[in-house]
């Protein structure tokens, strides 16, 4: 029952992994690229880090699950703060965005 | 955000006691002192001394004002509902959408801007961060309390608070204001 929950957990991790490597291949520029790899580091990050979990504290190692744990906390606090970096590094560096309904950024920053 | 804060015993403090958490959650189990064996403990204590030595000389320059408020449990305690709660409801809500929409190809990208009214710059780096981290949305720049937003399906060009960041605002004005 246990072991049917992990590969659940796998599968969903890795089916989100999969959209958000599509997310790269078929998005057209650097900001809407970056909200493929959220996707990928949120939900199938976590879905792989709570298969790795469960399965940690069925075989008694729990070490390994704090371990766990500790990595999901750090690849979100870098994720948010990377994804930002790289779009205000690109906007700042005149990378335009492509097909935008609205752009309030513009009026702004000359 | 361009004021910068320098206080250099507040960020040894603030280096130490990270590194010596972090070491000794990752080297839980080595013992028979409560977790941990005396080498494992003195070792903590090593490492912490250099990553606040490290943080003191290259790192001292805060960008946001430190603050006695944030050493308040109730606060941490609201801290971890809303990650396990609102959050973590509507990242979940945003990537089942993101999917739809990767897997469709039916997106209107925009850049939007809303205005939090948020007072303190830690709370605006905390929204901005949540922001960030719900797919879907992307914080592209903030100024003078204003923060744009790269939105993957534009409902529409003026948004309402809560179009964009479901509750945020209202949580992080109570764990950080």
């Amino acid at each position: 029952m246990i072991e049917l929950l992990i590969y659940v957990f796998i599968s969903m991790g890795l089916l989100f992994h999969v959209i958000g490597a599509l997310a790269l291949h078929r998005f057209f520029d650097p900001y809407t690229r970056l909200h493929g790899s959220t996707l990928c580091t949120t939900f199938g990050s976590i879905f792989l880090a709570l298969a790795a979990i469960i399965y940690a504290l069925q075989t008694g190692l729990f070490p390994i699950a704090l371990h766990v744990f500790l990595a999901i906390v750090f690849l979100m606090v870098t994720n948010a703060t990377g994804a930002h970096a790289i779009a205000r590094g690109a906007y700042l560096h005149g990378i335009k965005p492509k097909r935008l309904a609205v752009d309030e950024l513009a009026k702004v920053r000359k | 955000m361009e004021s910068a804060y320098e206080n250099r015993s507040a960020s040894f403090i603030l280096g130490f006691c990270v590194a010596v958490v972090i070491y000794l959650v990752l080297t839980a189990g080595s013992g028979t002192l409560f977790f941990w064996s005396l080498e494992e403990l003195f070792l903590a204590i090593v490492s912490g001394i250099i990553a606040g030595l490290v943080t003191m000389v290259f790192l001292s320059k805060l960008a946001i004002e430190p603050s006695l408020k944030f050493f308040n449990p109730i606060r941490w305690f609201l801290f971890i509902i809303y990650i396990v709660g609102p959050f973590f409801f509507s990242m979940a809500k945003a990537n089942i959408d993101v999917a739809y929409r990767v897997l469709t190809g039916k997106v209107k990208p925009g850049i939007v801007v809303i205005e939090p009214k948020l007072r303190s710059d830690f709370s605006i780096a905390m929204l901005a961060n949540s922001i960030t981290l719900t797919p879907g949305t992307l914080t592209v720049d903030a100024k003078d309390g204003k923060l744009f937003i790269h939105w993957l399906n534009v409902k529409s060009p003026k948004p309402k608070l809560s179009d964009v960041c479901s509750s945020f605002v209202s949580w992080i004005r109570r764990i950080a204001e």
